[in-house]
C-alpha cells in the first residue's frame, strides 16, 4: 500500500482553497427560523413525529428514518414546530420539498443526552449502527447517503480496508480541510469507532497533498491517541481523486468493478466530516445537526468556513461572510466541477450542502458552443475512462442502445471533459439527458411490461374462469344424469309409483298406437260417448261387429 | 437574493477554444514552410497566398449559403489551415488555377457538403489535393530544383509571370527549372530495371541527394518535426498519432531494405523524403477525419504509414500520402468501432 496508483486522466485544477482557510471555523449565528427539510439524503424522506405548536428541544427527532435507506432529521435547535409544508430548497430541479419550519427560541436548550463514550468498545457493531442510525448521519462528502446503511456491510465479514477520504479535490472548498486542522482527534476517534464497528485490518486516511497542515494535525492526533493500523497518507493533488472509487484505484490499485460497491472488493469509504459526525453521535450524543460550510468565490467579502445548524437559510450565511461583492454573478451550491447553481440564496443549509460557492459575472458567461472536431481531449482527461466525445454524439442524436454500450452509466458526471472542450460543449448535461431519457424508457417498459403481464394475467384468470364454469356445468349435468338413473332405480324399487308409471306408458303407447284422431268429446254424456265408443269400434272392427252380430 | 443564469455543472470552461489550436498549428507549420521558401522560392508563398484567398472566400460563401453564423465560424481559422496545409503540399510553381481548384474541392466538397467543421469523414486538404492529383498530373509533378542547386532560380515577378501568365523568362526552359523530386526519380530508376547502387551513376538523380535524403526535403521534413514535437508538447496533438504513422512507415521500410536493399530504399530516406513530416504531425492528426480512441489512433497511424510505403513502393504516384490518409479516413469508423477503451471498472 505504499505505493500509490493512479487513474486515467483527471485534472489539475487551481486550488483557491487559501481563499477561506485564512480563519478558524467560525460559527454561524442562530437564526430566528430554521426550515429542515426532511429529505436530505439519498433514498426515501422521513417520516414527521411532530406537529405544528410543538416545543422542541435541540436534538429531539423530529422525523424518522423510514426505512434502511432514509435519514433522521432532528432539531438544531429549541422552539417552536411553527409549519409544515412544501418550501423552496436547493435541490437541481428547483422543485419545492416538504420543510420543517422552526421558530428557535433562543435558549438552544438540548434534550436530555447519554452518551456512551468509551463504552462503545464494549457495544456490538449493530448497537453502534444503531446510534448512528437514529442520530441521522449520512456521508458528508457530498452523495449524503444513510451511513448506517453503508456500515451495514460490515455483517458481510469480508471488509478488510476503512478508507477515510479526507482528498477534497474539488477547488475552492475547504471545509474538511479545516476540520482536519481543527478536529483531528475527534476525526480519529471517530475512525477508530468505524474500525471497532468493521473490524478491519488496514485504515488510510487520504489526503491531497495541496493540504499539509491537515496532514500533520492528524498524524499528531494519532499519535496522541496512540491510535492503531491508521496510515495517514498524502496523495498527488489532482481532481476528481476525491471520487470514491478514484480514490481506492490511487491508494489499493484495484478498480471497484463497474455497477458493483467498494464492500465488493472488501473495501469501505467514509468521508473525513462523516467520521467526526460519528464521534458526535457517540461520544456527545449528538445527532447530525450542523455542518461546516465553506462561504468562498471571488464575489464574496470575506470567504470563511462556518459550522452551521442545518436549516440555517444560506443568505444568512451570505450576511455572515460579509455579503456579496458587487460584481455577483451567480451562486453555486458545491464545488465549481459539480455543484449546481442556484436560483436564490433563500434557501436552508441541508447536510448535503459542503460550500457555497459565489461567482463573479464574468465567470457565469458562457463561452459559444461550436461544432466538436473529435480532438478527444475530454477521453484523455477521462476519470472513468470513455470517450466522451462518442458519448456526445450518440445522446445528442438520441442512440441511447449505443450510448450504453459505451458505459454511459459509468459517467460519474465530474465534469472535466466539460471543463476541457475546445468547442466549449456541455458534454456532461447531454450525459444527465440521456440517462435521464434512458431511465424514462425504462420505467415507460416497466409499466409497458406491468400492463401485459396484467392483460395476460385477466386473460388467464377469464379462460380459467370459462373453464372452471364448463367444469362446474359439467358435473352439475353428471350428477344430474346421475340422479336421473338414481331416480329410476329408486322408482324401480317403489312397486305402487312404479305400477303408475307403467300404466300412464302403457297408455301413452296404446295411445300411439291407436293413432286416435281428435275427437270432440269434452262436453258429452255419459250416453253420447258410450254411442261414440261403440260406433267406433264398430269402424275399426267391422268383422268382429258383423261376428257379433 | 434572485439568480437568472442558472447553469449546469462544471462552472470551469476553459477560456480558449478552436481558434486558439487552430492558430497554434498554424504558427508550428511555419518553420518548414520557412524552409520550402528557402529551397522553392516564392511560389511557396504565391501558393500559400492564394489557398487562403480562396479559402476564406469559399468558407464565407458556403458558410453564407448555409444560413450558418459567418464570423464566429471563419475566426475558428479550420479553413486556414486546411488551405495551408493543401498550399504547402502542391508543387511550388503550380499554375494558380491548380490551387484554386484544389482549394475548391478541400472547402466546398471535403468539408461543407459534408456538413462543415467536425462532420467531415475525409481531410478536406487531401480530398483537394487527390482531385488535382488525378485531374492534372502533369502540372502536379513539376517541382523546382532546390535553390541550392539551382543555377537558374526565378525571382518575384518571374515566379508571378510564370504561375499566373504560363510565362516562363525569356532563355528559359522548363526543364532547366523543373524537375522530378527524389521519390519520383528513384521510382523511375528502379522501373528501368536498375538497382539501387547504380544511383551513383546516374549524375542527375545523385545530384538531388543531399546528406539524408532528398537535396532540401530533408531539412524541410527535420523543421516541419520541430514544428510538429512543439505541438506535441503543448498538447494540442496527441502523440499517438504521428509515432503510428512514422513507426508504420519505417518498420515496413525496414523489412523490404534488409530483404533487399537494391530495391528498396532505407527507413532514414523514406523518413526525410516528400511531405512525410507535414504528413505524420499535420495533415494525419486533423482529429475530425482520424480515429478517436487511444489504440485506434496507434492503428489509425500506422495503418497510414504502411499505406504510404506500399504506395511509393509500388503505386503509380511518386508519394502516396494524400491517398494513405484518405483510405485511412475510410477506416477510421471501423477502427473506432473495435477499439473502445476498458471503461473503469469494466476491465475484467
Amino acid at each position: 500500500m505504499s505505493k500509490l496508483s493512479t487513474f486515467n486522466g483527471g485534472l489539475k485544477l487551481d486550488g483557491h482553497k487559501k481563499m477561506s482557510t485564512g480563519s478558524a471555523i467560525k460559527i454561524a449565528r442562530l437564526p430566528e427560523k430554521l426550515i429542515i427539510p426532511v429529505q436530505q439524503h439519498i433514498g426515501l424522506a422521513a417520516e414527521i413525529l411532530v406537529n405544528i405548536g410543538d416545543h422542541v428541544l435541540k436534538g429531539q427527532c423530529l422525523a424518522r428514518a423510514s426505512d434502511t435507506i432514509s435519514a433522521s432529521i432532528h432539531a438544531p435547535s429549541s422552539g417552536q414546530i411553527i409549519g409544515i409544508d412544501e418550501q423552496p430548497v436547493a435541490h437541481p430541479s428547483g422543485l419545492n420539498a416538504l420543510c420543517i419550519s422552526l421558530q428557535t427560541d433562543g435558549k438552544d436548550e438540548w434534550r436530555a443526552r447519554t452518551a456512551i463514550k468509551q463504552d462503545y468498545l464494549n457495544k456490538s457493531c449493530h448497537e453502534l449502527l444503531g446510534i448512528i442510525r437514529d442520530a441521522g448521519i449520512v456521508g458528508l462528502g457530498g452523495a449524503t447517503f444513510p451511513t448506517a446503511a453503508k456500515l451495514q456491510a460490515c455483517d458481510q465479514k469480508t471488509l478488510h480496508t476503512l478508507i477515510i477520504n479526507g482528498a477534497e479535490c474539488e477547488p475552492y472548498i475547504s471545509c474538511d480541510d479545516v476540520l482536519m486542522r481543527e478536529q483531528a482527534e475527534e476525526i480519529i476517534i471517530g475512525v477508530q469507532i468505524l474500525q471497532h464497528i468493521l473490524a478491519v485490518q488496514n485504515t488510510v486516511i487520504a489526503i491531497e497533498d495541496n493540504k499539509p497542515e491537515a496532514i500533520a494535525s492528524l498524524q499528531k492526533a494519532a499519535e496522541q491517541l496512540t491510535a492503531k493500523n491508521i496510515q495517514i497518507i498524502s496523495i498527488p493533488t489532482r481532481y476528481p481523486t476525491g471520487g470514491e472509487k478514484q480514490l481506492i484505484k490511487v491508494i489499493t490499485g484495484k478498480e471497484v468493478p463497474a455497477n458493483g460497491r467498494p464492500a465488493d472488493i472488501g473495501i469501505l469509504c467514509q468521508n473525513v466530516a462523516t467520521a467526526n459526525s460519528i464521534y458526535r453521535a457517540v461520544y456527545r450524543d449528538e445527532p447530525a445537526i450542523s455542518r461546516i460550510v465553506t462561504v468562498t468565490g471571488n464575489a464574496i467579502h470575506q470567504p470563511a468556513n462556518f459550522e452551521v445548524l442545518i436549516g440555517t437559510p444560506m443568505s444568512e450565511l451570505i450576511s455572515q461572510a460579509g455579503g456579496y461583492k458587487d460584481n455577483i454573478g451567480g451562486l453555486i451550491m458545491g464545488g465549481p466541477m459539480m455543484g449546481f447553481a442556484l436560483a436564490s440564496d433563500e434557501l436552508p443549509v441541508t447536510k448535503a450542502c459542503n460550500c457555497l460557492l459565489t461567482n463573479s459575472r464574468e465567470e457565469t458567461l458562457l463561452p459559444a458552443i461550436r461544432a466538436c472536431i473529435r480532438c478527444g481531449e475530454c477521453a484523455d482527461v477521462c476519470p472513468a475512462n470513455l470517450l466522451p466525445q462518442q458519448l456526445y454524439w450518440y445522446s445528442s442524436s438520441k442512440n441511447f442502445d449505443r450510448a450504453q454500450d459505451l458505459h454511459l452509466f459509468d459517467c460519474i458526471e465530474c465534469g472535466c471533459c466539460s471543463t476541457v472542450c475546445p468547442s466549449h460543449i456541455p458534454l456532461v448535461q447531454y450525459y444527465r439527458f440521456a440517462k435521464t431519457e434512458i431511465w424514462a424508457q425504462e420505467k415507460q417498459r416497466e409499466k409497458a411490461d406491468q400492463a401485459r403481464l396484467r392483460h395476460e394475467f385477466r386473460e388467464q384468470r377469464v379462460a380459467r374462469e370459462k373453464a372452471e364454469r364448463e367444469e362446474k356445468l359439467r358435473l352439475k349435468k353428471e350428477l344430474l344424469a346421475k340422479k336421473k338413473i338414481e331416480e329410476g332405480k329408486a322408482a324401480a324399487i317403489d312397486p305402487k309409483k312404479a305400477a303408475i308409471e307403467a300404466a300412464l306408458a302403457r297408455v301413452k303407447a296404446k295411445k300411439d298406437a291407436s293413432g286416435e284422431p281428435p275427437k270432440n268429446t269434452d262436453n258429452l254424456t255419459e250416453q253420447q260417448q258410450q254411442q261414440i265408443r261403440e260406433a267406433d269400434q264398430r269402424r275399426q272392427n267391422p268383422s268382429s261387429e258383423e261376428k257379433t252380430e | 437574493m434572485k439568480f437568472n443564469n442558472v447553469t449546469s455543472s462544471p462552472h470551469i470552461i476553459r477560456d480558449d477554444g478552436i481558434s486558439k489550436l487552430m492558430s497554434q498549428v498554424l504558427l508550428a507549420l511555419v518553420p518548414g514552410a520557412i524552409a520550402m521558401f528557402y529551397f522553392f522560392g516564392w511560389g511557396v508563398l504565391f501558393n500559400l497566398l492564394i489557398a487562403c484567398v480562396v479559402a476564406i472566400t469559399s468558407e464565407a460563401a458556403m458558410l453564407k449559403l448555409r444560413q450558418k453564423p459567418v464570423n464566429a465560424n471563419l475566426f475558428d481559422l479550420s479553413a486556414i489551415v486546411t488551405a495551408c496545409l493543401l498550399a504547402l503540399a502542391l508543387p511550388p510553381l503550380a499554375p494558380w488555377w491548380l490551387t484554386v481548384i484544389a482549394t475548391l474541392f478541400a472547402i466546398i466538397l471535403g468539408k461543407h457538403l459534408y456538413g462543415g467543421l467536425g462532420f467531415n469523414p475525409f481531410n478536406p486538404a487531401m480530398v483537394g489535393y487527390v482531385v488535382v492529383m488525378i485531374s492534372f498530373p502533369k502540372e502536379m509533378t513539376f517541382w523546382l530544383l532546390p535553390a541550392t542547386i539551382n543555377a537558374a532560380s526565378l525571382n518575384l515577378t518571374e515566379t508571378f509571370n510564370l504561375m499566373f501568365f504560363s510565362q516562363l523568362p525569356a532563355a528559359m526552359s522548363w526543364d532547366s527549372i523543373s524537375s522530378a523530386t527524389l521519390l519520383d526519380g528513384i521510382k523511375n530508376h528502379l522501373s528501368q530495371g536498375h538497382n539501387l547502387s547504380a544511383l551513383e551513376s546516374n549524375a542527375q538523380l545523385s545530384s538531388l541527394f543531399g546528406r539524408l535524403a532528398g537535396l532540401g526535403w530533408e531539412w524541410i521534413n527535420l523543421l516541419f518535426l520541430a514544428g510538429g514535437l512543439w505541438l506535441f508538447k503543448i498538447r494540442v496533438i496527441d502523440w499517438r498519432i504521428p509515432v503510428g504513422v512514422l513507426a508504420g512507415l519505417s518498420t515496413v521500410s525496414a523489412i523490404f531494405y534488409l530483404i533487399n536493399n537494391e530495391q528498396f530504399l532505407s527507413p532514414l530516406i523514406h523518413l526525410s523524403s516528400g511531405g512525410i513530416m507535414l504528413a505524420a504531425f499535420f495533415i494525419a492528426t486533423d482529429p475530425v477525419s482520424a480515429s478517436t480512441t487511444p489504440r485506434g489512433r496507434m492503428i489509425y497511424g500506422a495503418g497510414i504509414g504502411v499505406l504510404i510505403f506500399v504506395i511509393r513502393q509500388w503505386g503509380g504516384y511518386p508519394d502516396g500520402i494524400a491517398f494513405a490518409v484518405l483510405l485511412m479516413n475510410m477506416a477510421a469508423p471501423l477502427i473506432d468501432y473495435y477499439t473502445v477503451p476498458a471503461a473503469f471498472g469494466n476491465r475484467n
